[in-house]
């Protein structure tokens, strides 16, 4: 059935379409949306999973350690400070291979307070262990959560699932909600080789030495790197049963096209009105839109990549004492390659500047001529 | 090209001066606790829970800054004799 939703609704659709068993929280803007509604539903008895009220963003997340430990299908959702209040969990999280899913609202993280979008949040993540989706409308919210759940039990790895603070979290978009038979057909119950079982008591996560420690973080990187064909196979799954294919990468228009605008999460949306318009200006313009940031799809751009001959990357986000942190790893995972495209850095709409069709068509243009900075990235401002 | 303009004078740290009395925080409510003081035991509990420390107690009873209120309600909440009740306030 068609809805018209905020994205954060669409998360929740997502999470208890997927039948998740226990939901911790703790509420924060601009996600706190997301846990209020299954809360509402816990209350009038539409939702009659386990919804735990807790002090904070760490215990959420301890929360569903336990859990999930005990083979519970958990979720949870947060933001910015709350996230990194969480930080010491996911990684305890992804290394007992537990495949919890979180929504992650994007907002900028403090000093000073900011409460809009950028990704140096979720970003700031990147090395626990956690898969990341970045989303770029509603309906991609809720179908992410699904496949987020298939995807991370297949591997055994948390994953979040990443939209943009207010853009998407607060806007109504029409979103096709399937059914529960559906979902179910998609994701069936979730059945854990392990689990925490009073009747065989045994330790989880107890203290390793630095052999078994070393095979077991090499165990965790190569599931972690399988997943990206995971996500491949889960999303095109997903087409099949829903009628809308997923990937790791989504390209737009760029079979023949000479200089690429590289994005991702809602920008990757306005890119494809740039494009259209640079289109009908006669230049051969495309988007890719990275959907998946970890594992980072290696294998998928270096096979998009390989054919442009310049890409601009458009970076919402930025690592201090480096770069803007999708151009950074964009340069690591093309460096092997014998013939790769020109990469110019662009970082805007920190703190939650619009980042409109013009300016990215300003950025398209420059980067086609050639004359985008290919060191140091170009700090951009929007002035109208 | 939109480049952002810097002014090499542009400070690391920008420190807010404007006082609370300036920064009438109370116009984000949308309802407002009213009192009905004939109930009030002058107990000190809305005094004790307002988070926005916004209730003052003046001769046994509340008085509350409504250029700070927020509208939260948590002091009809908690009220025992529930003598706080939350009004819609007017558009603006």
């Amino acid at each position: 059935m068609k809805k018209v939703l905020m994205g954060n609704h669409a998360a929740t659709l997502g999470a208890t379409l997927a039948r998740a068993q226990v939901v911790a929280a703790y509420p924060i803007t601009p996600a706190t949306q997301v846990v209020e509604l299954i809360a509402e539903m816990s209350a009038k008895g539409e939702y009659t999973g386990q919804f735990l009220r807790v002090e904070s963003e760490h215990s959420a997340m301890a929360a569903l350690l336990g859990a999930a430990t005990a083979g519970a299908r958990c979720f949870t959702a947060t933001s910015s400070q709350g996230l990194a209040y969480m930080h010491e969990m996911l990684h305890w999280v992804s290394g007992a291979r537990l495949p919890i899913v979180m929504v992650d609202v994007n907002r900028a993280l403090a000093s000073p307070w900011n409460l809009w979008t950028d990704q140096t949040d979720s970003l700031s993540q990147r090395d626990t262990g956690w898969l990341q989706f970045y989303c770029a409308t509603n309906q991609e919210v809720l179908d992410t959560v699904l496949q987020a759940y298939k995807v991370a039990e297949r591997v055994s790895l948390p994953a979040m699932v990443i939209l943009d603070g207010f853009t998407l979290s607060h806007v109504y978009e029409p979103v096709e909600v399937p059914t529960q038979a559906q979902a179910d057909e998609y994701l069936p119950p979730w059945t854990p080789e392990r689990r925490l079982d009073p009747a065989h008591p045994a330790g989880f996560g107890a203290l390793e030495g630095p052999k078994e420690y070393l095979r077991l973080r090499h165990r965790l990187a190569q599931d972690m790197e399988r997943a990206e064909d995971e996500v491949d196979r889960a999303g095109s799954q997903f087409g099949r049963l829903f009628g809308r294919d997923y990937s790791c990468v989504e390209t737009y228009r760029c079979t023949d096209a000479d200089t690429l605008l590289l994005t991702s999460g809602a920008v990757g949306s306005t890119a494809k009105q740039a494009v259209d318009e640079l289109r009908d200006e006669g230049f051969k313009a495309g988007v890719v839109r990275v959907r998946l940031f970890r594992p980072f799809p290696a294998k998928s751009l270096r096979r998009i990549l390989r054919r442009s001959q310049r890409v601009a990357v458009v970076d919402r986000n930025f690592s201090q004492g480096q770069q803007g942190i999708f151009c950074e790893e964009l340069k690591a995972a093309l460096y092997g390659l014998e013939e790769r495209p020109e990469i110019y850095g662009y970082v805007a709409g920190l703190g939650g500047g619009d980042i409109t069709v013009e300016l990215l068509k300003e950025i398209w243009r420059e980067a086609a001529d050639g004359q985008g900075e290919k060191l140091e990235p170009a700090w951009m401002e929007d002035p109208r | 090209m939109p480049r952002l303009k810097i002014d090499p004078a542009a400070p690391a740290v920008r420190v807010s001066t404007i006082p609370m009395s300036v920064n009438k925080t109370g116009s984000w409510r949308s309802q407002a606790p009213q009192l009905h003081s004939d109930k009030c035991t002058g107990c000190n509990l809305c005094w004790k829970f307002c988070p926005e420390a916004c209730v003052a107690m003046v001769d046994g009873k509340p008085v509350i800054d409504m250029d700070h209120c927020k509208g939260c309600g948590i002091c009809a909440a908690e009220c025992p004799p529930k003598c706080m009740t939350m009004v819609e306030e007017a558009a603006s």
